[in-house]
């Protein structure tokens, strides 16, 4: 049993690249096989992160579970690091990768070759880069995660996709050489790249080292920050998601997600209490930066015209919330901002999901220029002749607008964070921390202030585009709705009530998880460099040429000035 | 050579970025390859500049450290090379689809005045 769990964190990384790889082999007309095997893989993801979630919080004492690759001994091989956050992290990707795939077996699939798996590959990626333990692993599996959703936003073609992935390729290539950039500047500081390494030497960093060492850690920050859609990095991000297919936008919720998660853990782990000079890096630029970024959505919320956009919008406030309660800090806020995180990146995959099956329901004039009418009176000039014609009394509201509205409905007072719902639990929680410092900065009120705005915003952009889409009677009967369309947001918005009934104990969790982001020589003792001296079956473990980085590596950095 | 070094990076980063600023995919992808090439060389300096030092110990017990190079660097930009390289490839790609559907090689997809 120890055994199999011990190789269970490698488990979410090879899965979806060995199916991946299969079925590029696959001819392309074999589609229900292609459908099986990659919606069975999505549903492996999704135990196998559900057990390592589970086999994490069971070990209270013992901190993350780490994965050697090729059992190398921690600071010279790459490490794998299974703890409460990206495990939590792993269980949201699964089940978002779950419900994108199960939606785009209904015909989003056919719209383009390789579908599954490039969609695999996304998957791989997202997994690598929340479980990898080094710095440059995680460059290459956001490298893998990116060449895979370039592929994904291109699917289906068209002027308007190329033209957007244009430039979300162009945004994504510049900020990895960012990334590299920052790498660099930490390498030539630090000499070495293993995150619980970095941790450990950072915080002996000699005093004129330590602007080299910011550089690179703010040039590395740009880089995540860019995917997470921060201000002023991102303008890409709504035109991006809206041109993606539904079940592409669905998945790349979780990409913004990625950023916040690299940056959390990285600021934690690198800059926390211990860290020495640097201790409490960035964070007041975090905080402005991320309430700027909820002021940006909210204003672009009440700007857009589709329900394409209106997603997107949400996503920069939600990245802009998270954010700001970064940098802000406290335990008590940092466990809210998980719990908002879960639930909002649900909530907005499944209004990625509903978006297009509402909109086909509407008539064709209402779907191309409805939305892009103005707000007021006239907005109805165009719908107001089928009321005339209506001589029923009571319309009889037809099955598939029934489903679509409840789910949309739920979506709306998810996003508003209205109760009951869970994304009322998390503002609620937030706010609630924000209240429990002794002093409230004005910072703090700015933010309490833009949290309650952006859910007004919300519902009022859900409201207007529920009454056009769903309220209007259209003339004809409503477009066909497929039970594979209507199941994974099902899903998805039944893990939302579940995170509602279930708040007291995920709540908990979230607790445990902050507790151990704030104290981390757990997760720098499992996963940082074994203690010298070396054991002697370690040493004897990997071939023979590997005596040599071993030998190599510790004096090899010098600790005086740097070149550069 | 620390000169020499630093002024390549210096004017490679320079001609990317403005490249990268102009109006024609074909000059921001010009500039995107640049950029990379400044990267690149900027890992190699992050592992300290060393002229007629191995990067590979043999396999004798005993080796003094001091005498190579840093390994990790150039292990580091190869893996960056070829990822550059492959996404380069990719949007070129993007670029001539977006020529053939557009008509145009303007950034936006339309042409502004220029």
């Amino acid at each position: 049993m120890n055994a199999f769990m011990q190789h269970l964190i490698i488990i979410p990384i090879l899965l979806p690249l060995i199916a991946s790889a299969a079925m590029l082999a696959l001819n392309e007309r074999r589609r229900t096989l292609k459908r099986s095997i990659s919606l069975a893989t999505a549903a492996l993801l999704v135990a196998t992160a559900t057990a390592l979630l589970w086999s994490v919080s069971q070990s209270i004492d013992s901190g993350p579970m780490v994965y050697r690759l090729g059992n190398w001994p921690s600071p010279f091989g790459i490490v794998l690091v299974a703890d409460r956050l990206s495990t939590i992290m792993l269980l949201l990707t699964s089940i978002l990768g779950f419900t994108s795939l199960f939606y785009a077996t209904a015909r989003w699939d056919q719209s383009g070759p390789r579908f599954h798996s490039l969609f695999l590959l996304l998957l791989m990626g997202l997994n690598g880069a929340f479980l990898t333990g080094d710095i440059f692993n995680l460059f290459v599996f956001f490298e893998v995660l990116l060449a895979a959703s370039y592929g994904l936003i291109l699917h289906g073609s068209g002027t308007e996709k190329t033209s957007a992935s244009l430039h979300y390729i162009t945004i994504n290539i510049t900020a990895s050489l960012l990334f590299l950039i920052g790498v660099a500047l930490l390498y030539s500081v630090a000499g070495t790249l293993n995150m619980a390494d970095l941790a450990v030497r950072l915080a002996n960093t000699h005093s004129e080292d330590l602007a080299v060492l910011e550089a690179g850690a703010a040039i590395l920050g740009a880089a995540f920050l860019v995917k997470a859609g921060i201000w002023p990095l991102c303008f890409w991000l709504p035109r991006t998601y809206a041109a993606a297919a539904p079940p592409v936008a669905a998945i790349f919720a979780i990409m913004t997600k990625v950023g916040i998660y690299i940056i959390l853990r990285l600021s934690f782990l690198l800059f926390g209490k211990g860290a020495g000079g640097a201790a409490g890096f960035a964070n007041d630029w975090l905080m402005y930066a991320g309430l700027a970024t909820m002021a940006f959505g909210t204003i672009g919320l009440f700007s857009a015209r589709q329900l394409s956009r209106v997603a997107g919008n949400y996503l920069l406030v939600s990245s802009g919330t998270l954010l700001a309660s970064i940098g802000i800090g406290g335990e008590k806020l940092t466990s809210a901002m998980l719990f908002y995180m879960i639930s909002s990146t649900l909530a907005v995959s499944a209004l990625y999901l509903i978006i297009e099956p509402v909109q086909r329901n509407a008539d064709e004039d209402d779907k191309i220029e409805g939305l892009l009418e103005p707000v007021f009176d006239d907005e109805y000039i165009g719908t107001a002749k089928y009321q005339e014609d209506e001589d029923e009394v009571g319309v009889v509201i037809p099955g598939t607008i029934a489903i679509l509205g409840g789910g949309f409905i739920f979506c709306a007072l998810l996003l508003a964070g209205l109760p009951p719902l869970s994304g009322f639990i998390a503002k609620f929680a937030i706010i609630d921390a924000l209240f429990g410092n002794v002093v409230i900065a004005p910072p703090h009120w700015t933010m309490i202030g833009l949290l309650i705005l952006s859910g007004l915003a919300t519902m009022m952009v859900m409201t207007r585009a529920g009454i056009d889409l769903l309220w209007t009677p259209g003339e004809d009967s409503p477009a066909h709705l497929s039970i594979i369309e209507v199941t994974p947001i099902a899903l998805l918005l039944s893990v939302c009530l579940g995170l509602m009934v279930a708040a007291g104990p995920v709540m908990l969790f979230m607790e445990a998880t902050t507790n151990a982001l704030y104290n981390p020589a757990d997760y720098i003792r499992n996963a940082g460099p074994v203690p010298e001296p070396l054991p002697i079956e370690i040493r004897s473990a990997p071939p023979a040429e590997s005596v040599a980085p071993i030998a190599i590596n510790p004096n090899m950095i010098g600790t005086g000035a740097s070149p550069l | 050579m620390e000169i020499v070094l630093s002024l390549a990076i210096g004017v490679l980063t320079a001609s990317g970025l403005w490249l990268l600023f102009r109006p024609r995919t074909f000059q921001v992808i010009l500039g995107l390859a640049l950029l990379s090439y400044a990267v690149n060389l900027f890992i190699i300096a992050s592992g300290r500049l060393r002229l007629d030092a191995p990067p590979i110990i043999g396999k004798s017990a005993e080796v003094d450290p001091s005498a190579f190079a840093d390994p990790l660097p150039q292990a580091l930009v190869l893996t960056a090379i070829v990822i550059s390289f492959a996404t380069t490839a990719l949007l070129l790609v993007v670029l001539l689809a977006s020529r053939g559907l557009t008509g145009t090689d303007h950034v936006d997809g339309e042409d502004g005045e220029l």
